[in-house]
């Protein structure tokens, strides 16, 4: 009996043991996203860029008095009501900060779920580094001082997007596809309103909204966007569900350019090939061809460190955002998650692509952000430029166009209250 | 017109992909009364093994090597777990599937990452088959139902045309009397479920590199066969088949549809507007409901027809 309660009391030790063995001069970061499930490919890849970028500061100094970073992973499964749970454990585990990025319902829950606890919890906050969510809301309506977001929000990368647009007059009939959730319709409705602001001739012909991550065969959307006689096709799909429905454009010979947010994501490119050359665009503040590129070096590293096909280097908006946090803690001279934010807020920052600034009021980062489209790489017979290719495939995107910071900027609603 | 063709081409080549995965469920539930909770998990496993055989000898013998694998691990699952779990009840079954589900999903994430694979179509297998007014249909999905209205004749064959299948049949209905009559009845139950799993491993190997290969695919594929064989009366396997094109149909064609029960409002005269009660609801379109039809299907099924469309009452 005694000796199965010791086994028992080891066994639940170890458990425990990764959550407290930290020293008061580590500073650890939760980092909470899907490790499971439909979209595990992406929170895996994400937290590879977590753990090279902590790596790199840590060997460079750390963070503010010499403290290191720490990422501990929590599986959220892209639900909100996982990520909450998954909330408790990191108050428990008494981590202070949190990241999170897939998906913009789980943003919005976990923002509520903070401001709940700062407020009852003086002392004890949390602050929560959002690298990927992009519902304009979260820093509009539902802004938050325990919020920052370190990605340009859908809104701005629809305003460049549409910009793009402007003078090609080729494209007359628009078709917007996108997830059936808060981010998948902030897209379509922002679409939908700068369209008809910029181009009124513009018609949209089909406005499709489908269940996040459930769809596994696209074809009869393909079919429906050909019958609609549509010559662009805008979409914010991410995962399995951009793969799955450029796959079955590619298949059933759909030659309509796509306007992408996350046309460069993870699986889409091996899943393309040719046909995604000339065709598929995306809006994003980085990618591997960029001129110049001061990231190159860790894109390298990155390359060395995680070599499987189907990962890469993608999220600058990462290395910017941990730069600035370690930068940030500094500047406040604490890693207190209060001080921290302070220092965060109007912070300006040289990052690799230029200057930044986490802007004041809305807790937005201003970033410069490219526009750009596939082609095969130099080497297999494409534009010289497009030097690397996307997971070690033989495509990637040559830039259309670079837009500054100030033009990305868009005025915000939001009223922060501070503590 | 040539729309609705199309549409019907997709509906049904995505059909018989259902019923691939759903004809080894129901069978192991006919002939063995074991609902095997993981069975999406051995048509994922079909799609890995034949990405990892694929890499190494190629497509062509992974079509082969890939679902012999996954039968032969399906039977040592039968021999050494399920069969120790039977005497328990079907409580015990259906757990000890439950479980394995998830013991696989873990065994994959382990063996080949959290990331989709690079398993690719045969290059002699893509590219479009015709097309229909600019709309092509690929030659791989002709190639997918090819593979399933193969693999139904060929069940059908084996069941009613073959020594084994005699055994089999009989076997379901008087266990004891085939055994009293020499045949070694648990052997016969580890082949029907190794049959099963292999089955699944089949799809797996067609659909893996048709959509995506990642450990994510067993639990988005799960639910809905279990639809299917609900719909199609549990443990037939001609009400399976047809549950799996009238799915595949219904949700093809309901995409293409944007009707909104405020339209149909309309017609009688009733203006839907955002005052009205359940607005949202009424304003939701067809389309956007339509990867959740099935599961109304199946909800009106049980409540209308408890036995599916060709199944036989139980007791």
């Amino acid at each position: 009996m005694s000796t199965r309660f010791v086994r028992a009391a080891l066994l639940a030790a170890t458990c425990v043991l990764p959550f407290t063995a930290h020293s008061a001069d580590t500073v650890r970061i939760a980092y909470i996203d899907p490790l499971s499930g439909a979209f595990a490919n992406v929170g895996e890849s994400g937290l590879h860029h977590f753990q090279l970028m902590a790596e790199e500061i840590n060997a460079h100094g750390g963070l503010y008095q010499g403290s290191k970073l720490e990422i501990v992973p929590f599986d959220d499964k892209t639900s909100p009501q996982e990520a909450l749970n998954q909330l408790k454990r990191v108050i428990d585990a008494g981590i202070r900060y949190i990241s999170q990025g897939n998906g913009s319902s789980v943003a919005a829950a976990l923002v509520d779920a903070v401001n709940r606890y700062n407020e009852r919890n003086p002392g004890k906050e949390i602050v929560y580094l959002n690298y990927a969510a992009v519902d304009p809301v979260l820093t509009n309506e539902k802004c938050s001082f325990w919020h920052f977001r370190f990605d340009a929000n859908s809104d701005m990368k629809m305003e460049a997007l549409t910009n793009w647009m402007l003078p090609n007059k080729n494209i007359k009939k628009v078709y917007l596809i996108n997830q059936d959730y808060s981010f998948g319709q902030s897209v379509a409705k922002m679409a939908r309103e700068l369209l008809a602001k910029k181009r009124p001739d513009v018609q949209i012909v089909g406005d499709d909204l489908h269940p996040l991550g459930q769809v596994k065969d696209f074809a009869p959307y393909v079919a429906k966007i050909k019958q609609s006689g549509a010559d662009a096709v805008i979409t914010g799909n991410w995962g399995n569900d951009i793969t799955l429905l450029i796959k079955a454009a590619k298949d059933g010979g759909l030659t309509a350019p796509f306007f992408t947010y996350y046309g460069g994501g993870l699986g889409v490119m091996p899943a393309l090939g040719d046909a995604a050359v000339g065709r598929v665009k995306q809006v994003t503040e980085y990618h591997t061809n960029i001129q110049p590129n001061k990231s190159l070096a860790f894109a390298e590293e990155y390359w060395k460190k995680f070599p499987a096909k189907g990962d890469d280097f993608y999220y600058l908006r990462v290395r910017t955002m941990l730069q600035m946090f370690a930068e940030a803690t500094k500047k406040a001279k604490s890693v207190e998650p209060k001080a921290v934010a302070y220092a965060l807020e109007g912070m300006n920052f040289a990052s690799d692509t230029g200057g930044v600034v986490m802007r004041k009021d809305d807790h937005q980062l201003v970033q410069p952000l490219y526009l750009s489209t596939i082609y095969r790489v130099a080497a297999k017979g494409g534009p010289a430029e497009v030097k690397y290719g996307v997971e070690g495939t033989d495509y990637g995107f040559k830039t259309d166009a670079r837009i500054e910071a100030k033009d990305t900027a868009l005025p915000t609603t939001c009223k922060m209250a501070r503590p | 017109m040539d729309f609705v063709l199309v549409q019907l081409l997709n509906g049904i080549s995505y059909g018989l992909l259902l019923f691939m995965l759903a004809s080894g469920l129901t069978l192991v539930f006919s002939l063995m009364g074991v609902l095997n909770f993981a069975h999406a998990s051995f048509y994922m496993l079909g799609a890995y093994f034949a990405y990892q055989a694929s890499v190494l000898v190629g497509f062509w013998p992974a079509l082969v090597i890939a679902p012999l694998a996954a039968a032969g691990l399906g039977m040592l699952v039968e021999r050494f777990g399920l069969r120790r779990a039977h005497p328990h009840g079907h409580v015990a079954e259906l757990l000890f599937t439950f479980g394995l589900a998830y013991l696989v999903e873990e065994a994959v994430h382990l063996i080949w990452g959290r990331s989709a694979v690079n398993y690719k179509i045969p290059p002699e297998l893509d590219g479009p088959l015709f097309s229909i007014m600019g709309t092509q249909f690929p030659v791989y999905r002709g190639f997918m139902a090819l593979i399933a209205v193969a693999m139904l004749v060929s069940i059908w064959l084996v069941l009613t045309r073959t020594r084994i299948g005699l055994v089999i049949t009989a076997a379901l209905t008087h266990p004891g009397t085939v055994e009293a009559l020499g045949h070694n009845v648990p052997r016969v139950f580890m082949l029907v479920f190794g049959g099963g799993v292999g089955l699944a491993a089949l799809a797996g190997v067609v659909g893996g590199n048709a959509f995506v290969t990642d450990p994510g695919m067993a639990a988005a594929l799960g639910p809905i066969i279990f639809v299917i064989v609900v719909t199609g009366g549990m443990g037939s396997l001609a009400g399976a088949f047809y549950a799996s094109l009238i799915i595949g149909c219904l949700v093809t064609f309901s995409v293409a549809l944007d009707w909104r029960l405020a339209d149909l409002f309309a017609r009688f005269g009733l203006a839907v507007t955002p005052q009205t009660p359940l607005a949202t609801l009424w304003n939701i379109k067809l389309s956007q409901a339509a990867p959740t039809l099935p599961y109304l299907l199946m909800v009106l099924m049980l409540i209308l027809r408890p036995r599916g469309l060709m199944g036989t009452r139980e007791g």
